[in-house]
Parts: structure tokens; sequence; C-alpha cells
């Protein structure tokens, strides 16, 4: 048998391993496995993997995640969907009304009917075939028309290890109807071990509708980490997420928005890799209609023999007139032996727009190293300041005061813990 | 002892020779203007003397408070005492002022064996100072220079002066690009820390910044040497004759060339 023969067959094990769904789920996990055994795992041969081997992954034998742990939580504020080892926490505290405010539905499976799986395209990618062959337990959120969600609705994604490598595939799906307002903070966290989670998240936003995302990617040194999410825009509908992806060993997102008629996208992202490291951003803006806007700019800092990827793509369809699209990647780079692949990838059909993009790779600026130490602060501590402060531009866009503060706090202790070079 | 001592001073930015051996002694109370056209020098004194690796010594000492200061690190010589207002201050967009000067103030005071200041104490001390140099406390939670006027630059220059109590200050150029009031302001700054403990170098091009702050001694500099030294009043025949009166030519900065 070939290598690719064996990996499928170890995938096809934890298939049949898994209990039957309801026929309609079975035949779209049937279908989905059935399309990963075709498509296989990406090698760099595939240009849109060029600078990523998921080898790592592809020779890895996962097990299934093991049952649910015992979870240290405090009762839900908001919105709060906690998953340890893809198996949903109920911290609803028994006797108590359920906490979701008004306009909000937590469904299962069924209830996303004729959302599930129609955005993420599982066709032409082997991870979200994967991911969809597995559906299990879900995040499903609608927030009902016209409603204005105060708080977020959190999502956190925690793997506990168990020793033998595992694999986990979230799945979240959020429906914002027409009018509706919300935040979102998806969190994948991890305390150590090696294991996979193979992320797929969908967000329907219905014409006007507000949504500010977020995604926090603290996944272990260990962790590999693949995330396909797709956002698909109505009318006038406004979109800003913020992709932090802070640990994990190899990490690959794959971010797609499609934008209807005047609709806004912004797509910012802030990558920190050190020691080996390696994260892939792929992103697709796609202007599928006229009078859009999207603006993105993601900032990457790399250290020590870390590596990372940058692959912005924006599509202007024929019929995207009018269109105002931005976008910029700026990478700090600390090391002598980091590596940063950067592209743009603009494709314009239309003839009457306005698309503009940049790239950067730079170090600490000398001057501005000077100037802190001329007036007594440290070299380390100075480079520490000025890689913080390079984050920071990012961090500053955050609009949930409780995310900002603990990203600053997180951010403060790794520039800390690094200021020794 | 001299508070600074400089002796024979060379110093090259890549294979170009920009000093070429200056001596300069400045005691503690003592004010000290540098002068010369573009391109003499001055500015590459004053950054060789906060530390910038941008030049190397080549040959030369700087004894400063009896040490030696060419073995010192930028941050090891400001801890010591010695300030460089910038001609140019460095904008640092995502580092707050509030940040960056309280972490000065304390990296300085721990080395004087002084508390450090917690966020109330530090607020109290600058108040004052903010308000001397006609600052607005909003600029605080700035980034550190970024979008500042010219003239606020320079006030913030001062004002950090003010805040870090050097004691040697070297000023470079903080007269250029400032309108009169600016400048009576920026000069009204310096003038209160001009005290028998500290010395100030002024650097500048114009004798109008001297009107202000009136120094002790007077030194032409050219081509990377001190070619005239006198008390306040050759800053005024500078005035009148210009540097041509001197023999000095002045030339066109050379901006580029290494």
């Amino acid at each position: 048998m070939t290598t690719a023969a064996v990996q499928i067959g170890n995938w096809l094990e934890l298939f049949t391993q898994q209990e039957r769904a309801e026929p309609w789920l079975q035949k779209l996990r049937e279908t989905a496995f059935a399309r990963f055994t075709e498509l296989g795992f990406p090698t760099p041969r595939d240009e849109e993997w060029r600078f990523t081997n998921v080898a790592p992954i592809a020779r890895t034998q996962f097990q299934p995640a093991s049952g649910c742990f015992a979870a240290d939580f405090s009762p839900p504020v908001g919105v709060e969907l906690l998953f340890i080892n893809g198996c949903r926490i109920q911290t609803e505290v028994p006797g108590l009304p359920n906490p979701l405010p008004k306009g909000v539905v937590v469904e299962d499976l069924a209830g996303a009917g004729s959302h599930l799986a129609q955005y993420a395209d599982f066709k032409n990618n082997a991870f979200v075939a994967l991911n969809t062959a597995f559906l299990g337990e879900a995040a499903v959120v609608r927030v009902t028309r016209g409603t204005m969600l105060r708080g977020p609705i959190e999502i956190t994604c925690r793997a506990q290890s168990a020793g033998a490598p595992f694999v986990t595939h979230p799945r979240v799906l959020v429906i914002v109807e027409s009018g509706a307002q919300c935040s979102i903070v998806e969190s994948y966290e991890g305390p150590g071990g090696a294991y996979f989670t193979n992320a797929v998240t969908e967000i329907v936003a219905g014409d006007g509708a507000v949504i500010d995302h977020y995604k926090v990617q603290r996944e272990s040194s260990d962790a590999f980490h693949v995330a396909a999410m797709q956002v698909r825009l109505g009318r006038s509908a406004s979109f800003t997420t913020h992709n932090i992806s802070l640990g994990g060993a190899l990490v690959r997102n794959d971010i797609g928005v499609t934008l209807a008629e005047g609709a806004e996208a912004t797509v910012n992202g802030l990558y920190l890799v050190n020691g080996t490291q390696h994260v892939d951003n792929h992103t697709v803006i796609d202007h599928a209609k006229p009078h859009g806007t999207s603006h993105e700019i993601y900032k990457g800092i790399l250290d020590g023999r870390a590596s990372a990827v940058f692959n912005g793509r924006i599509i202007v369809r024929k019929d995207a007139q009018k269109t105002d699209s931005k976008q910029t990647n700026k990478n700090l780079v600390l090391s002598d032996d980091a590596v940063i692949n950067t592209k743009p990838e603009l494709q314009i059909f239309a003839d009457d727009v306005r698309c503009t993009h940049g790239a950067t790779i730079g170090q600490l600026d000398a001057e501005s190293l000077f100037y802190l130490q001329s007036r007594g602060i440290g070299k380390a501590q100075a480079r520490s300041l000025l890689t913080q402060a390079f984050a920071q531009e990012i961090i500053d866009r955050i609009k949930v005061p409780r995310l900002r503060d603990s990203l600053e706090k997180v951010l403060a202790g790794k520039f800390h813990e690094r200021s020794n070079y | 002892m001299a508070l600074l001592e400089i002796k024979d001073l060379h110093a090259t930015v890549g294979e170009r020779e920009i000093l070429k051996g200056i001596d300069l002694t400045v005691e503690a109370g003592e004010v000290h203007a540098i002068m010369g056209p573009n391109g003499s020098g001055k500015s590459t004194l004053a950054q060789v003397l906060a530390g910038r690796e941008l030049y190397q010594v080549t040959a030369g000492q700087v004894a400063y408070d009896g040490k030696d200061l060419l073995a010192l690190s930028p941050e090891d010589r400001a801890r010591e005492g010695i300030f460089l207002a910038f001609q140019y201050p460095v904008e640092i967009p995502g580092v707050s002022n509030m940040y960056f000067l309280k972490a000065a103030l304390n990296t300085i005071r721990k080395h004087r064996n002084q508390p450090e200041l917690d966020a109330m104490d530090f607020l109290s001390l600058i108040r004052d100072k903010m308000n001397a140099m006609n600052m607005d406390q909003t600029l605080l939670n700035r980034p550190v220079n970024a979008g500042f006027s010219g003239g606020e630059k320079k006030r913030n220059e001062i004002f950090q002066m003010a805040v870090l109590e050097p004691r040697l200050a070297i000023l470079d150029e903080t007269d250029s690009g400032l309108d009169i009031d600016a400048l009576k302001l920026v000069a009204a700054g310096v003038n209160a820390m001009r005290s028998p403990e500290r010395a100030m170098v002024v650097v500048t091009h114009y004798q109008r910044l001297l009107s202000e702050i009136v120094p002790d001694y007077v030194h032409v500099l050219a081509d990377g040497r001190i070619v005239k030294s006198g008390g306040k009043e050759l800053a005024l025949e500078l005035e009148e004759g210009g540097y041509a009166a001197l023999g000095i030519h002045e030339e066109a900065e050379t901006v580029g060339k290494a």
C-alpha cells in the first residue's frame, strides 16, 4: 500500500468507529469522507500549500478524543459554549433558568439544517471534508432578526491531553439574521500535549447584520491546528474579524469572506511565532457584488527558527464595480533564521474599483531603540517594548474589553519572556 | 575634576571621519554652546556622547564624572545622568508617552537607589512640569511623539529632561523649527534647570537660541575640530560677521554620504 493509502486507512478506521448518526447526517458524513479519500492530504506540490507541509499531520495516527474531563468553569454570564476534547460541557446551573439572552437560540445540528455545510466547501479542501465526515457535537447559534446582543457569544474549545495524540473536529455555525448585531469570540486552547484540532467555522450574516468576530488560538506548543472559516455576508452587512494566532506547532488558517452588495469586511490578524512554530494564514476576500468595501491588515512577529505564511487573495468579480479594497501585511523579523513568505493575490475582473496592497518585512528600528536607550531603558526592555508596540496596533482594534485586556497581558508576558536576546 | 572631559576625540561613520580631534572640558554648573555650520560635526558630537552605535570612535577619550564614558552603553550613560535632547525626536507608535517616561524615570531612579514611583506619584510629579512646558495632559496617553507637531516634539524633549533631571544635558539644535514663542518657552524650560550641579552643552547653528539661553562659553566647530572658543560675545560676533568672518565656509549638508 502507498503511504497515502495507509494514512487514509487510519482515518477510515476512525470513521467507521464513530457511532452512526441520523440518516441525513450520516449521508453528509459519508459524502464528505468519500471526498476526503479522493483528495487525500495536500502536499507542497499544491500551490495553496506550497509553504506548509502537513506531512507531520498526515503521518500521525490519531486517536479519537477521549470523553469529557472534569472542568473548572464559572456559570455562564451570557452566551458561553464550552467544549472539552470536542465534547460540549453543560455549564448551565441546574434549577436556574436558561441564561441565554432574548433573541439568541442555541440549536443542535438538525436545527442548523439548511445552513450546515453550505458555506465551508469540502469539495476542494481535505481538512474541511474530514471535519464534515466527523460532524457530531457542534456550536450552532442563531441570533434572531433585529437582536442587539451586548456581551459576546463565547465559544471555547479546550484540549486536555491524555497522552496519545488525539484529534477533534470542532464545528461552529453562527447565523446572524438580518439587522441583528453581535460579537463572537472563538477560543482554541490547550495546556500541553500533542493533538490535532481540525476546526471549521461558518458564519452567515443577513442583510444589514453587524458582526464583530475574534478567534484566539492558544494551542499547546506540540499541537496541530488547522481551521477553515467561511463567512457569507448579506447586503450591507458588516463583518469584522481578528485572528490572533499565538500557539501551536503547525497552524493553518483558511479564511474566506464573500460580500454581497454594499457589504463591508474587515479581516485582521496577528501571528506570533517562535522556536520552530509554523503559522500559515490564507485569506480570500470575495467581492461578488458592487459597492463592497474590505480592509485587511495582518501583522506578524517572527523569532527563532519559526516560519510564517501570509497569502491574501482578493477577488473582485465582474459585477463588483465600485469595490474599495485595501490589504496590508507587515512582518517584524527578530532573528536571522525566521522565514516569512508573503504574497498578495489580486484577481480583478471589474474595471471601476480601487484595490491597494502592500507588504513589509523588517527589523526593529535602530533609531527607536537608541531613543529608548538614551532615556535609560535597557536594550532588552527597549526591544520588548518596541515588539509589543508593533502588535499593539492590532490589539487596540479589539472592541471586547475583557479580551483586549487579557491579550495585552498575555503579550506582555510573552515579550518579557523573550527580552533576553 | 571636570564633569566632562573630551580629549582628541575622533569618530567616523562608515569610512568617513567626521570628528577629527575634539578637545572640550565642561565643569558642573557651566553652559557651553557649540556652534558651527552644517556638516561641521555638531550633531555627531552630541550623538557620540549619548552612545549612538552608528558612529565609531576611532581615537581619543571621554571622561564623565571620572568614568570612561565610551565604555558605557547608551542606557548606562542615561542612568549616570546624561540626557540628549534629540534634533529629530523619534516617533514610536504603540508606546504611550506615559508608559515610556515612567519606565525611563524608574530605571534611572533605581540606578540612583531611589524608590520607584507608582502611577499616582508619577502623575503628581509630572503635572507641574507639563504645565511649565505648556503641554496638554492628553499627550500622556498618546504614543511617543507620534503625530506631534515639530514644536510639540521639541517641548516634549525638554519636558523629558525636566522629569529625568540629568547632570549633563546635551541639546541638539533644540531651536530648529521653532517659532519665537515656542523658542522662548523651550528656553525658559532649559533656564529653569540651570544649577551649580548641572552642566549643559547646547548645540546650535544660530545665535538666536543663545540670546535666550545665555552660555558661559561658546565654541565654534568646523570640519570636525573646535577652531575657536570664547565667551558669550563670540556668538554675537558670529551673528554679525557669519562663519565666513572666521574663515569658515558653510558647505551644503551632505546627506546620504557615508
